[in-house]
């Protein structure tokens, strides 16, 4: 327990350190990695801990970004109030799909919360008039405020969204090492089993839906915020995809998995699209004297390939091979 | 002492479409016995007693528990009542620690009771089986026989007014289980037992009354004794 609580103070000391190291580029990168890591916390608690598959946790970061960037762009309210309005869409959204998605498993919790996150994807974009669609709206630089802090200022974007991702990091190291969790755990390696231990498995993973449901809403709602823009992209699949596989890469289960598969991922997409694909494309050129300007924007194959060697050799992903070589009291 | 009636059922059903698995018109568990439920392969024991802990609903009938109607409740609900299940497949969590499988139902205890702590309750339970000392080790890596401890021990740590095993001895050695009928002498001092098991030394070393089920009906009941005698099972199952 008091190396759990040091690790994790360790992780957010480290982060609050490199803050006036970090050059304007990475600066902003860092930012957008600790609010999107709020994200693959959320899902670590429902995917990781408790087995539960979603496909369809992008409605949820939609509806904390849209439930705070619509109430800032239509009903002029300050990012405060905003950003818990967002929260509470989360909130609401987990609640609904929870009572009604978990009545499957398996297959068919991944095809209702696919079902559900298509339908209000498209719900945004039918909506256009107020959503602005696929384009999206951006919001002012002058309303993004907070106690008179200025959210777009970098060093004040990278505390806030590393205030949000230290609160999720500790609330889900709380849940997952607490009698709670414990059960969230049991009902991810034998659901039955824990049913005829007297627990109720339905309730667990309602509360555990929901709880990763709030993460990913106030992960959305930051976004908004902090970055300034809404866009039904991030209601699209490829935003249900990016989570699991962030948690995938750096260790389902583990706390910590979450943000270091959202740092890689999110570099590996930097360096394969900025250097090795454009890199690649440069070189069949000169080489066989083919132009293939497709290659040099393919970078998702590269990300593609990491994944499937990330499967095949190593299926709990990095901090969870870790715990099962070396550091077996990883939380 | 006067037997008084712990779990009791009445024209009990169960259908598997066409195939009617359980037909048990009245079965009564009296407070505080060991009995076995015995019969040959097929002949409804593990459906019969997973009626009883509310694994699926029966299609027809009704099951009583301490005089109160619990035909409806789900199979938490009535572990929360004091029935509790060992799985007849060992049923553990195979990634977590010994610990942490008997640490769960010790949790719930906990929880039901409002007194006592986790470790205490999961330590003693792993105590009574003789695997204190494996505590932190992960059950999958445990010997099979290790692995039925295991999942007895986790039926303990709930601390059950019932106790339903379902062939507890399945695959056990020898001296595995000698060890384990002492052990459930010793818990049936303050736990009622419902035994399912093949293995006839065990039944006939354990049990006070003894049912027999054929084709989902209870063949005879009564002591080791007047089982032994009885001359419909000995055709049916013993062997004649």
């Amino acid at each position: 327990m008091i190396r759990s609580v040091l690790l994790h103070g360790f992780v957010i000391a480290a982060l609050i350190a490199l803050e006036p190291l970090l050059s304007e580029y990475h600066h902003g990168n860092l930012a957008r990695i600790m609010v999107l890591a709020v994200y693959a916390t959320g899902y670590n608690i429902l995917f990781g801990y408790t087995g539960l598959l979603s496909l369809g946790h992008a409605m949820f970061f939609a509806a904390g970004m849209y439930g705070c960037a619509l109430m800032i762009r239509l009903a002029e309210w300050s990012v405060g109030p905003a950003f818990i309005v967002g929260v509470i869409c989360a909130l609401i959204a987990g609640i609904i799909v929870g009572f009604l998605a978990l009545r499957t498993i398996g297959v068919g919790f991944m095809i209702v919360t696919l079902m559900f996150a298509e339908a209000s994807y498209l719900t945004i974009l039918y909506y256009n008039e107020y959503t602005r669609g696929d384009e999206g709206f951006t919001i002012a630089q002058s309303v993004r405020t907070i106690a008179g802090l200025d959210l777009s200022d970098t060093t004040t974007r990278y505390f806030s969204a590393l205030t949000l991702f230290s609160i999720c990091l500790i609330a889900s190291a709380a849940v997952v090492q607490s009698k709670a969790g414990r059960v969230l755990v049991a009902i991810r390696e034998n659901e039955d089993r824990v049913r005829m231990l007297g627990f109720d498995p339905f309730r667990y993973k309602l509360f555990a839906l929901i709880l990763s449901a709030v993460m990913a809403g106030s992960a959305g709602a930051a976004y908004a915020v902090l970055f300034g823009y809404a866009g039904a992209s991030f209601a699209a699949v490829q935003y249900s995809i990016f989570p699991l596989l962030w948690v995938l890469l750096g260790g389902p289960g583990t706390t910590l998995g979450p943000l270091l598969g959202t740092v890689l991922m999110f570099y590996l997409v930097d360096y394969a699209s900025g250097t090795i694909m454009p890199g690649l494309a440069a070189m069949v050129e000169t080489q066989f004297g083919i132009e293939a300007p497709g290659l040099a924007s393919a970078y998702l194959l590269l990300v593609g390939v990491a994944l499937v060697l990330l499967v095949l050799f190593a299926p709990k992903g990095l901090l969870g091979t870790l715990r099962a070589r070396m550091i077996p009291w990883l939380p | 002492m006067v037997a008084i009636a712990q779990l009791a059922t009445e024209g009990l059903v169960k259908d598997f479409g066409g195939l009617r698995a359980v037909d048990v018109a009245s079965f009564t568990l009296y407070d505080g016995e060991i009995r076995a439920v015995i019969g040959p392969n097929g002949a409804g024991k593990t459906t019969f007693v997973s009626l009883l802990c509310g694994r699926f609903p029966p299609t027809m009938g009704r099951i009583t528990f301490e005089g109160r109607d619990i035909t409806a409740l789900p199979a938490h609900e009535r572990v929360a009542l004091g029935i509790a299940y060992t799985f007849q497949i060992t049923s553990i969590f195979g990634n977590l620690s010994l610990y942490d499988n008997v640490a769960l139902p010790a949790q719930r205890r906990v929880t039901l009771d409002g007194n006592g702590t986790v470790r205490t309750k999961a330590m003693a339970a792993l105590d009574r089986v003789g695997l204190a000392d494996k505590a932190q080790e992960i059950a999958s890596n445990q010997s099979y026989g290790h692995q039925r401890l295991l999942e007895v021990a986790m039926g303990l740590a709930l601390a059950p007014k019932v106790l339903i095993l379902d062939e507890p001895t399945q695959g056990l050695a020898d001296s595995e289980i000698t060890e384990f009928i002492a052990l459930i002498r010793e818990v049936a001092e303050e736990t009622t037992i419902l035994l399912i098991e093949h293995n006839m030394p065990v039944v006939m070393a354990l049990a006070q009354r003894i049912t027999v089920l054929d084709q989902g009906q209870i063949l005879a009941e009564g002591t080791p004794g007047e089982i032994r005698a009885n001359a419909a099972v000995q055709t049916a199952y013993l062997g004649g």
